[in-house]
């Protein structure tokens, strides 16, 4: 069990939250909690709307409708909201011109942090020594840190992180990966969007899954990961009309694949070998095929991604 | 004992941090303002032109004064000569007001703000205290430099000012006030514009090009407006003596009050509704 923190935890609580720019909605009727203790994966393809979502959450923009709470306030209501909510929203929103140091006592001083807090998150995320540089000076992975600094400077139960892992070499997301598991294990809430399915799935414990605003999946990772992990079976027959009708008779799905072969869904190899030999279908090759977790991903928001590449004619 | 007096109450246990205040946020603000370049270069600016043309003014004026009329005499004014400057000081005042919200959004460090401090009162306010805070002190220091030099520099050749006449003092820190002011406008004008540019070329019209289209106006209507103008209402504070066209100094003054807590109730609004 994670110990709890003294404040306790707070939820984020969205309700039928909804963001319209023009003739585009950007945010459409999100409803969902984030949980205390538990990394919480955000997940869309880019254009999805999860930087939208968070500056809902932050209330920089105003919802359209719907709304979204942290521990049941509106974030404008917070009476102190760096100590109940941290966020890193864009890394490079910073006034190039100042140290970093300066950049974390003018955050700290707003919300009446003390001065000693900002040698100590500096000290959390490695930048003791660029404290006294310029930010303009610094690399995207530094900015990243100093981004994610900012965020625990007044050591909320709310964690916030927009895509941290951009710009981070491997060392860098090994770290961060390594922070968002500890601080969700101190009992801390913590929301965390990436367009890498690959990344959330070691990362988060529960998944988020948006696409053109809408909600597509809210369920703990092994849950996602079980269901979209679902096995396709290739099979090679020279009779492939029949089994084609066999199977589908059988309740599974049929698929056209490469090469004269079929791609089964739903049943297991070994039940389509008997059903073969039932139906004196002579196979030629029955092999199960994994499919990998982006390719789950993909296919679950590919009717909702805005920009993407056409498919190269085959 | 009954049960209930043992019974703890979840839920109203106090945070372990008192909630933040208006005096964090200006504590916030001020070491914005002191932590990047712009500020101290935007101050030595108005310095050297404030105190600068003020004595160049003076000197070269008071060389003047032994050839001049009786009635050019009548209307010698060293406060004025030595307050010169100020004039062309506003310019970098008011700039310093806008830059130090408009490099907020360039730079988008306006979301982080927002997020530190969500309550936009609260956010505009603490910069309109610290910038009319600061532009007052500076504009001070630059008024009663330029006028211990500037009388010094006349002294010898015509009457001077100091500050046992009337309306002498009222007028030197009357020019701290107007700057304060013009640096209020700038605040304003830069949070309802969000980029510098567009800020700085509509507070230039507000104070110089306007008030001089003015005068192509038919001579009564040019009157009244250049009495009600707020910039120049404004000025009379920073004026000794007074003259019957023009507002007394406190009224002027509170005539620029006026249009300067209009435009920034306007830009109090915007920055509530606005996505940022």
């Amino acid at each position: 069990m994670p110990t709890p923190l003294p404040t306790g935890g707070q939820t984020i609580e969205a309700r039928g939250l909804t963001k319209q720019y023009g003739a585009k909605r950007a945010v459409d009727g999100l409803s969902f909690d984030v949980k205390p203790g538990q990394v919480t994966g955000f997940i869309g393809p880019n254009g999805a709307g999860k930087t939208t979502t968070m500056r809902l959450i932050l209330g920089l923009d105003h919802p359209s409708g719907g709304g979204v709470a942290v521990g049941g306030k509106p974030y404008r209501q917070l009476p102190a909201p760096m100590r109940e909510v941290g966020a890193l929203l864009d890394a490079r929103a910073i006034h190039p011109s100042r140290s970093a140091y300066h950049h974390l006592l003018i955050l700290a001083q707003s919300n009446g942090i003390p001065r000693r807090r900002v040698g100590e998150v500096l000290g959390i995320v490695g930048l003791e020594d660029a404290a006294a540089r310029r930010v303009g000076g610094f690399s995207l992975g530094m900015g990243q840190r100093l981004g994610i600094a900012a965020a625990l400077l007044g050591d909320p139960a709310v964690l916030m992180f927009d895509e941290p892992v951009n710009g981070l070499d491997p060392e860098g997301i090994v770290w961060i990966r390594k922070l968002m598991r500890s601080l969700a294990a101190e009992g801390r809430t913590v929301f965390v969007s990436s367009h890498l399915m690959s990344e959330m799935s070691v990362t988060a414990d529960h998944l988020i899954v948006i696409g053109q605003g809408k909600l597509l999946r809210d369920e703990g990772t092994s849950e996602f990961v079980q269901s979209s992990l679902e096995r396709w079976v290739r099979v090679r027959s020279p009779q492939l009309a029949e089994l084609t009708t066999q199977l589908q008779k059988a309740g599974a799905r049929v698929r056209p694949g490469t090469d004269q072969s079929i791609e089964v869904g739903g049943l297991d190899s070994p039940a389509i070998g008997d059903l073969a030999a039932a139906s004196g279908v002579t196979l030629h090759e029955l092999a199960t095929e994994h499919a990998s977790l982006e390719d789950a991903f993909m296919d679950l928001t590919h009717d909702s991604t805005d920009y993407r590449a056409s498919e190269p004619a085959a | 004992m009954t049960a209930a007096s043992n019974v703890d109450t979840p839920g109203v246990a106090k945070p372990g941090y008192r909630p933040a205040s208006f005096t964090d946020a200006l504590h916030s603000e001020w070491t914005k303002a002191r932590t990047v370049p712009s500020t101290r270069w935007t101050l030595i600016t108005a310095a050297i032109l404030g105190i600068g043309i003020g004595v160049l003014v003076s000197g070269l004026t008071a060389h003047q004064y032994a050839r001049d009329t009786a009635s050019a005499r009548s209307l010698w004014d060293p406060t004025a000569l030595s307050g010169a400057g100020l004039v062309i000081a506003q310019l970098a005042i008011g700039v310093l007001g806008i830059v130090i919200i408009t490099s907020e959004y360039a730079t988008g460090a306006i979301r982080t703000s927002l997020a530190a401090v969500p309550r936009r009162g609260r956010f505009l306010g603490a910069k309109a205290v610290m910038i009319a805070g600061l532009a007052f002190i500076a504009a001070e220091i630059i008024t009663f430099a330029a006028f211990f030099i500037g009388q010094a520099l006349i002294s010898g050749h015509a009457p001077t000012a100091s500050l046992s006449q009337p309306g002498v003092l009222r007028a030197l820190i009357g020019y701290g006030l107007y700057e304060a002011l013009i640096a209020l406008l700038g605040l304003a004008l830069g949070a309802l514009l969000r980029h510098a540019a567009a800020a700085i070329a509509v507070l230039v019209a507000i104070i110089f090009i306007l008030p001089a289209i003015a005068g192509a106006l038919p001579s009564s209507m040019e009157h009244t407006v250049e009495k009600f103008w707020p910039t120049q209402a404004g000025q009379q504070v920073t004026v000794v003596g007074s003259t019957s066209n023009e507002l007394p100094a406190w009224a002027g003054f509170g005539v620029l009050c006026l249009f300067v807590a209009i435009v920034l109730t306007a830009a109090f609004v915007a920055l509530s509704r606005r996505d940022t």
